[in-house]
């Protein structure tokens, strides 16, 4: 297969992801969508780990993953602790720190 | 063959992809993200990046998705209101993410990229096996592998000091 198609495909899943950050208002949601657009970059960095013959990219996908795993921990964190406290779950009602 | 495998995990990814964004329920999401990481799981493989799709697998699909579906049970279904603070969101972001994706496009085709060679280099048979993979990380990138450790266990640190229960707040409870 060549390697635009791997390309276009993370493209798509890339453009699905940025859509359900700016649609969705759930923070968890937001953060799967997120995560989306994380591996759609993972994708085209393996993608192109094979089109160069270079193991190189697939070491950088697998950093990426590491700091989506971060990412996660620290965002579930803060969305227990929004629960814990009775603030609301809805990313547009939480816009204090909004200049 | 390869054409066959590809196009199936493709249309597994856009689609578990697209039902993360469309389901309403945030546990359904979840499950959808599992399909979606599964189906790219089975792409690193075609793209001969064995360690990578297996530690996709394993720590995405496994043990990442499994701290969210707690959270998501935690949580509990909170419905999102219609109610819509910004006017025509719904509308422009679709528009958004066609823009994006367009642009990608054309930048990822119209490039000489293609020119370049339809198929790669043949690679040895070691390409992505853990073995060369475990050497690169320790021998070529020892301070990135060293840097992710540290970043991890600052996370780890610091997923504690959000989510845990501190003492103002239970005597706030209390009373």
């Amino acid at each position: 297969m060549d390697v635009s198609w791997y390309l276009v495909l993370s493209a798509m899943l890339f453009a699905i992801g940025a859509v359900g950050v700016l649609v969705r208002r759930s923070p968890l949601v937001v953060l799967l969508c997120l995560e989306l657009m994380l591996n759609a970059g993972n994708l085209a960095l393996v993608a192109f780990s094979r089109s160069t013959g270079n193991q190189d990219g697939q070491i950088f996908a697998l950093i990426v993953m590491v700091v989506a795993a971060c990412e996660v921990v620290v965002g579930l964190g803060l969305i227990v602790a929004m629960f814990r406290r009775r603030l609301p779950l809805d990313v547009d009602e939480l816009r204090k720190l909004r200049g | 063959m390869i054409q066959v495998a590809f196009f199936v995990g493709a249309i597994g990814a856009v689609g578990g992809a697209l039902a993360v964004v469309a389901l309403r329920n945030p546990f359904y999401s979840v499950l959808a993200l599992i399909v979606h990481l599964v189906s790219l799981a089975g792409l690193f493989l075609l793209l001969h990046a064995q360690f990578v799709a297996a530690a996709q697998v394993v720590v995405y699909a496994g043990a990442v998705m499994v701290l969210y579906v707690f959270v998501a049970a935690y949580v509990g279904q909170e419905q999102e209101s219609l109610y819509e603070p910004l006017a025509g969101q719904r509308v422009l972001a679709p528009l958004l993410g066609v823009a994006i994706f367009v642009e990608l496009s054309i930048a990822v085709l119209g490039t000489a990229l293609s020119s370049l060679s339809s198929r790669g280099p043949t690679i040895p048979l070691s390409f992505g096996t853990p073995a060369s993979i475990g050497n690169l990380l320790l021998e070529h990138f020892l301070i990135v592998f060293e840097a992710a450790s540290m970043l991890l266990l600052v996370a780890a640190v610091a997923a504690v000091v959000l989510a845990g229960r501190r003492r103002t707040e239970t005597t706030e409870e209390g009373a």
